[in-house]
């Protein structure tokens, strides 16, 4: 019996409080509208724990906040960012604006520096101005406006896609020719598709279903080509203001 | 991620186990390390543990199972241990982990309900309100360090709905058509997910109880951590019932044919 | 002003049983403009006069959201109604964070009694000026509470608090009973012309001087209202369809009398 002494000896072993559940959040802003997506698989090792747990939240009619990272901290975390965002409802009357939440999320996020929570967040939504927006964040706080972000487990499946496909990085424009400054919303919604497609064959915690959420500023004409989208659902209850769609689609279960 | 396939999706806690199954749990060490430390005692592993809970959706409600072992370490040392437990009218919730934690948690909701009943207003707490509670203790308590250690199911049928969530230690969540906890998420659930995903709504009883049924064997067959004798709960319009002890009808005449098991010498 | 020696301290009781703190808490409410709740099978609501100090001033605040499903109307004193609203908004608050619950409206009033009990107990403080009318929504339907500063609540068909509410009060009783299937417009036309009675002789409900909060599904004037049929207030222009369902008082018959006003069986349904 070799190893009976070894086995008696005191473990030590420390309690972790985080662990990782798996998924990828993106989001595109467009010139007057936002992609908000992310898939439903919550994965904890190698298990799947279920195939449909939200990672992308309606905050307000203008405000979509997408969270990755620790399942029970990104929960929680929309939940205190809801709260707060009742209490500004409270005071004002009205929504808070978009940068507005990307500066709270921002000192709620660095309040907890020295116990952090363990989560990506990606905030879309409409400015004041009417223009498309996505805010990303690092677990504790740094943040900034981009074009577009992917974040979670198969960020780098799908940022360096993005960059090619939204920034043009590595494409050169015809000769006398530009590349767009803004696509359309169309080719923005096959790209999130495309990119969460591409990502569940490749990474295993990525699939089961996706979610987008499409926000359109006030008149928005990226409308149009919404129609023909099937199972298309509106959460927004008038056409007046900002309205909030969200679009599902199934991803591989494999 | 990195570069390195070998890093991609590996599980995180792949060679720890968290239940401290294996070796037998080792108490806390209680020499005072610094003066600041004294005087206050965290749960730093579980103790006597229970092992899967089961549960699936079905026509008529929520089915629910778990056994009656309480383990400390490798030693099978509680063999009459009820780990359902019903919660009001319309929830059961079922736990692994450390039972110590778990009878805590249900004297915490002994007394939720308690004062939930003496307003006397004709509202009540459902599975949903329950297992919401229950991830904020959960999660709370995890955010002190000082974790409640355990996997908890929470089943209900209320108003005409379904209920079936999962928490833990860490205040993590999810819902769906079948959940298992601890070992049973690795063998009873993939079963679980075959015979049930796609089959709620039609799934008599019947068919329901022989789904758990033959899941609570295999799991005796393959968790040294269980035992076969366990409990099944039922949650549906009618209330929630928890059944009397069951024993599962097991074969091992072919262990005889193992080699090393049976009589041969060699 | 009447005055008498026991009524310097809350905690202590005049001979004849009496807390005259508590009673002059009940004044308070009595100074504020009227406020109106009605209760359907499907909806609550509220109707508030509201007042302004002046010319230049614009018009108080008479009610308040709580949460989705509750919101209320106050007569008396702003500040402590401003209080008491900030501790109902953290218990609606608290039960969506606990039990992801919104919060039964009957707890909710509680909660604010309790509170308003413990001043008219405890040395060292004073009862709260304000009295509210609560309306919501919860698993056991509409609701509509009335809350006074003595730590009483009660659940009502119809009620009103505040300035002249006597002869709001005289029409609801008249009334009340059709309450129970009335449509929303039905509901908010005999809230009207129950606030109307409040008002002093030359005095009209406008746009201006009136609030409508209702729970409950969305009325034919309204729009962009979620199916769920959350608690909101209406002001402004949006009150106008609402006052024009109204039916003319019938100057000639009506007899100049303080309250109860005899008038009240010149005011006609809107059907």
């Amino acid at each position: 019996m070799p190893n009976m002494i070894s086995l008696a000896q005191p473990q030590q072993r420390q309690f972790n409080p985080y662990t990782e559940n798996g998924g990828t959040i993106l989001a595109i802003a467009g010139a007057d509208f936002s992609v908000i997506a992310g898939d439903t698989r919550q994965s904890e090792g190698y298990s799947i724990q279920t195939r449909y747990a939200p990672k992308v939240f309606r905050l307000t009619d203008k405000a979509v906040l997408a969270v990755n990272g620790f399942a029970a901290d990104g929960n929680m975390f929309v939940k205190k960012v809801r709260q707060r965002l009742e209490w500004y409802r409270h005071a004002h009357a009205k929504d808070m604006p978009l940068r507005a939440i990307a500066r709270l999320i921002q000192t709620m996020l660095y309040a907890r520096r020295f116990f952090p929570f363990y989560v990506y967040n990606i905030l879309g939504g409409i400015e004041e101005d009417g223009t498309g927006a996505v805010y990303s964040f690092d677990p504790v706080g740094s943040y900034e406006r981009e074009a577009c972000r992917a974040a979670g487990a198969a960020q780098s499946l799908v940022q360096p896609f993005l960059d090619n496909q939204i920034y043009f990085k590595n494409q050169t424009p015809a000769p006398g020719t530009s590349h767009p400054v803004h696509l359309p919303l169309s080719t923005v919604l096959a790209l999130v598709i495309d990119s969460f497609t591409s990502a569940t064959e490749r990474h295993i915690e990525v699939g089961d279903g996706l979610e987008m959420y499409v926000v359109l500023s006030k008149g928005s004409t990226a409308f149009q080509s919404l129609g023909a989208i099937h199972g298309i659902q509106e959460l927004t209850a008038t056409e007046d203001g900002e309205r909030v769609f969200v679009i599902r689609r199934e991803l591989k279960k494999d | 991620m990195d570069h390195f396939p070998t890093n991609w999706g590996r599980p995180r806690n792949d060679a720890y186990d968290a239940y401290g199954t294996y070796p037998i749990a080792v108490r806390p060490n209680n020499a005072l390390k610094d003066a600041f430390s004294a005087g206050v005692q965290r749960t730093q592993a579980p103790i006597v543990t229970g092992t899967s809970v089961l549960a699936l959706k079905y026509k008529d409600g929520i089915m629910m199972a778990a056994d009656n072992l309480a383990s400390y370490g490798s030693l099978a040392r509680f063999k009459d241990v009820k780990r359902l437990q019903t919660v009001g009218e319309h929830t059961v919730i079922g736990a692994g982990g450390d039972m110590s934690d778990f009878q805590y948690i249900q004297t915490v909701l002994d007394e939720l309900m308690i004062d939930e009943f003496a307003e006397q207003d004709g509202h009540t707490l459902g599975p949903a309100e329950i297992h919401e509670y229950l991830s904020q203790v959960m999660y709370a308590r995890r955010s002190k360090l000082d974790p409640l250690w355990n996997a908890l199911l929470v089943g209900g049928y209320k108003d005409g709905q379904r209920f079936l969530a999962f928490v833990d230690l860490l205040g993590t969540t999810y819902s769906a058509s079948t959940l298992a906890t601890g070992y049973g998420a690795h063998i009873a659930q993939p079963l679980l997910r075959t015979a049930v995903e796609g089959n709620e709504d039609v799934l008599t009883e019947d068919e329901a109880l022989k789904i758990i049924e033959q899941c609570m064997r295999v799991l005796f067959y393959r968790d040294a951590r269980s035992l076969d004798k366990y409990q099944v709960a039922k949650i549906t319009a009618e209330g929630a019932t928890i059944s009397d002890t069951r024993r599962l009808d097991t074969t091992w005449s072919f262990a005889e044919g193992i080699r090393g098991y049976g009589a041969q010498t060699e | 002003m009447f005055r008498n020696t026991y009524d310097s301290d809350n905690t202590v009781f005049s001979p004849q049983g009496r807390l005259h703190q508590v009673e002059y808490a009940l004044e308070a409410v009595k100074q504020g403009s009227a406020a109106v709740g009605l209760r359907s099978k499907t909806h609550s609501v509220l109707l508030a006069l509201k007042r302004s100090t002046g010319e230049l001033a614009s018009y108080q605040q008479k009610m308040f959201r709580i949460d989705d499903h509750v919101g209320i109307a106050i007569a008396g004193l702003t500040s402590d109604a401003r209080v008491l609203s900030n501790f109902m908004r953290q218990q609606a608050m608290s039960s969506k964070l606990m039990f992801n619950r919104p919060i039964p409206v009957n707890r909710l009033v509680s909660a604010i009694a309790d509170k308003a009990q413990v001043n008219t107990q405890e040395y060292g403080r004073r009862p709260y000026g304000v009295g509210f009318l609560v309306i919501g929504q919860d698993q056991t339907g509409p609701h509509l509470y009335e809350f006074a500063p003595s730590g009483n609540s009660f659940e009502y068909y119809a009620m009103s608090i505040g300035a002249r509410s006597q002869s709001a009060k005289t029409y609801l009783e008249k009334h009340y009973e059709s309450f129970e299937d009335a449509s929303l417009e039905e509901l908010i036309t005999h809230g009207l012309h129950a606030l109307r009675e409040t008002l002093q002789q030359d005095k009209e409900l406008n746009v201006n001087n009136t609030s409508i909060g209702i729970v409950g599904p969305a009325s034919v004037h309204e729009k962009a209202v979620p199916p769920a049929g959350p608690f909101r207030i209406l002001e402004g222009d949006k009150v106008e369809p609402f006052l024009k369902t109204m039916v003319p008082k019938d100057t000639g018959a009506a007899v100049v009398v303080p309250a109860p006003a005899p008038g009240d069986g010149d005011v006609q349904m809107a059907e």
